[in-house]
């Protein structure tokens, strides 16, 4: 390993200690290669579900629209909620890194919970909706909107269930320090979708219609 | 070379300690703080739109280059990340200005 890394330079001697020694054509470990891909995808993604919101937000004729809706204190604890899993998300990545599995399993754990905590708070915003009257039908903005809400919401709860396997690949001894990656693969996932509602929060909640 | 060393010295630069990773969680959280009263006060709703969305970006960025470490990972990453997200936001802004929608 000595005498490979010191033939293919710097960059690439850290990212074939990444990728456990496979030398790849960009030098980088495939799976994390994969996961920016994927990530660069996603931004197309919601970019597109974000522009669908903008398109037709504005344009119902019945039912309540988002200023009779929205409720900023309330989402804005959701927010912070989610941000704070992001910080927590990147103290288990450290902790892994440094081989403290104990912490690596609580700050797994919390994350996940506080992923929890947000989607309890979506499903309670989307329960009050409807309680008020905008369904998925109702008109173009409760389309719009849930579809996009919706969809973040599918990602955080997607993200909640590869943290609960890895809390439990580390209960059973099975998340050591040599697999450090599949952490951080995982945690730029979870951070994706904090930037995503980063971009959601504001654009949709509070810049009025 | 184990594998924290590989992490810390592996990279273009050495990842924030913990103790850093929550002095940037607290700076996120004040950013968040700022909108959220941003909303709630009366100044030109143009301009405050505009404060807003220079505040999401920065949160984003923050997120991507500290928490995503996109500032201390490999270049080609941060090119990967970017290209997509301004084909994106390009190719949406486009979209939108076509049907004549008002962002």
């Amino acid at each position: 390993m000595a005498s490979h890394t010191a033939t293919v330079g710097h960059e690439q001697e850290a990212t074939t200690e990444h990728s456990h020694g496979h030398v790849t054509n960009t030098g980088l470990s495939n799976e994390k290669l994969a996961m920016w891909v994927f990530l660069g995808s996603e931004c197309l993604l919601f970019g597109a579900l974000i522009s669908s919101y903008f398109l037709y937000r504005g344009r119902s004729t019945t039912g309540p629209g988002p200023d009779d809706l929205f409720d900023i204190p309330f989402t804005s604890v959701s927010s912070f909620v989610l941000l704070m899993s992001s910080l927590t998300m990147v103290l288990a990545l450290a902790a892994i890194q440094r081989a403290d599995y104990r912490r690596l399993r609580i700050w797994l754990m919390a994350t996940a919970l506080l992923g929890a905590t947000f989607i309890a708070g979506q499903v309670y915003e989307f329960t009050t909706f409807i309680r008020e009257g905008l369904t998925i039908r109702t008109n173009l903005f409760g389309s719009s909107f849930f579809v996009l809400t919706g969809f973040h919401g599918v990602h955080v709860t997607l993200g909640i269930v590869m943290l609960l396997s890895l809390w439990n690949l580390s209960v059973r001894g099975r998340l050591t320090r040599e697999r450090t990656e599949v952490v951080e693969i995982v945690g730029l996932y979870w951070h994706f979708v904090d930037v995503v509602w980063i971009v959601i929060f504001t654009v949709i909640y509070l810049i009025p219609t | 070379m184990s594998g924290a060393e590989t992490h810390e010295a592996g990279e273009h630069g050495a990842h924030p300690t913990d103790a850093q990773y929550v002095r940037i969680a607290a700076i996120l959280a004040v950013v968040t703080g700022i909108e959220v009263g941003l909303f709630y006060t009366s100044f030109a709703e143009v301009a405050t739109n505009v404060v807003l969305l220079v505040l999401a970006g920065i949160k984003f960025a923050i997120v991507a280059a500290y928490f995503m470490h996109l500032k201390f990972d490999n270049k080609i990453l941060r090119r990967l990340f970017v290209t997509g997200f301004v084909l994106a936001c390009f190719c949406y802004f486009a979209y939108l200005l076509t049907l004549g929608v008002s962002v």
